[in-house]
């Protein structure tokens, strides 16, 4: 069982080493990853929000739902551990 | 469990440690605009103040500062406060979340309301963030029962 | 040798990833099964991250944004913002999962004393 676990998770990494032949190289400023949204967000961020921080701006204002969702998801959490776990003894 | 422990050292230093942990906790959330930083990184800097009062003495002290009821509308009235920013700006004509019409109650230009909207939003997230991680910590090393553990 | 130095980064996550997977689905113990995938979760994170990188660049905060001269702001003299956004709000997301995930294998030491897998399922049957 151990050894099938062991082989699968070669294979997984095996697959995922190949992959990376098409992956963009370390630190390339051409990456597709960076050539979509992000030069709007950097060189608009200032201007439009007034914050320097572009992590700021992105994470409350371009992308506000996102957060609102994630402060959602902490929440339920919270709740869930305290339905799952919390006891009141009297 | 653990048996009961009291070691001065650790005491004194959180004692001497925990304001200035939570000084520092407020800096990075209403510091966020211009360093890294924000809601996330201040609140669950806050929360680790107050695990460490729960570390150095234990859950009764720590429960005497800050009561079950206050954790629990602690986690509730942050989210409260971001989505009540948002309703507020879709009271004011904006869509939601469009903290650009904020300038009609506040002193500001709409530019600058943007950036003041980031903020009243980065605080709700502290304090959200703040109040979950010490109910689920709170929660796990007690299992529950809020009375021993880690003592 | 080229490749070897552009691309290895990824191998370090694809490693660590292994590790976090192997402890998911190799291991009995409930709690080093969480474990694994929050080691499993870093090494995503990282890779995030690692994609928004770019050489030569600094960190996405403007200096002396407020006040100063307004200076031209090149997308290429500054990190990518958007994976460290997405990575920061998943970072607290994951530790609020591993609260949970504890609180849900208290459940099930309440009621079966036991967190192996295999005795637990001996014991449903």
């Amino acid at each position: 069982m151990k050894l099938l676990a062991l082989l699968a998770v070669c294979a997984t990494g095996v697959l995922l080493i190949y992959g990376t032949v098409d992956m963009p190289d370390w630190g390339d400023p051409h990456a597709p990853a960076s050539i979509h949204v992000s030069p709007r967000y950097i060189e608009k961020a200032m201007e439009e929000t007034a914050v320097p921080n572009m992590v700021t701006s992105v994470l409350a204002d371009y992308r506000g739902y996102d957060t609102l969702g994630e402060t959602a998801v902490i929440f339920t959490a919270a709740m869930a551990c305290i339905l799952l776990i919390r006891r009141r003894r009297k | 469990m653990i048996s009961h422990l009291e070691d001065v050292i650790v005491q004194t230093v959180g004692r001497i440690l925990i304001p200035f942990i939570q000084v520092y906790g407020l800096y990075v959330i209403t510091h966020g605009h211009h360093s890294p930083g924000g809601g996330f990184q201040g609140g669950v800097i806050l929360g680790a103040s107050f695990i460490l009062l729960c570390v150095a003495y234990d859950i009764n002290e720590a429960k005497r500062r800050m009561t079950e009821k206050v954790d629990t509308v602690f986690c509730s009235l942050g989210l409260i406060i971001y989505s009540g920013i948002g309703v507020i700006c879709l009271v004011l004509g904006g869509s939601y979340l469009n903290y650009s019409k904020l300038y009609r109650i506040l002193p500001v230009n709409p530019i600058d309301a943007r950036s003041m909207g980031i903020l009243g939003i980065e605080i709700g997230v502290g304090i959200t963030v703040m109040a979950v991680m010490i109910s689920i910590f709170l929660d796990l090393a007690s299992r529950g029962e809020h009375e021993e553990g880690l003592e | 040798m080229e490749f070897i130095l552009t691309k290895y980064h990824y191998w370090i996550y694809i490693v660590l990833m292994m590790i976090g997977f192997y402890a998911m689905i190799g291991k009995r113990n409930l709690v080093k099964k969480i474990v694994g995938m929050n080691i499993f979760q870093t090494a995503i994170i990282l890779y995030f991250i690692s994609t928004g990188a770019k050489r030569g660049a600094t960190i996405p905060i403007v200096e002396h944004g407020q006040g100063g001269a307004m200076h031209a702001i090149h997308a290429v003299h500054y990190v990518n913002p958007l994976p460290h956004v997405l990575m920061l709000t998943a970072i607290v997301v994951m530790v609020s999962t591993f609260g949970v995930a504890l609180a849900l294998i208290i459940m099930l030491y309440r009621r079966y004393k036991t967190l192996e897998e295999d005795e637990i399922l001996e014991l449903r049957k």
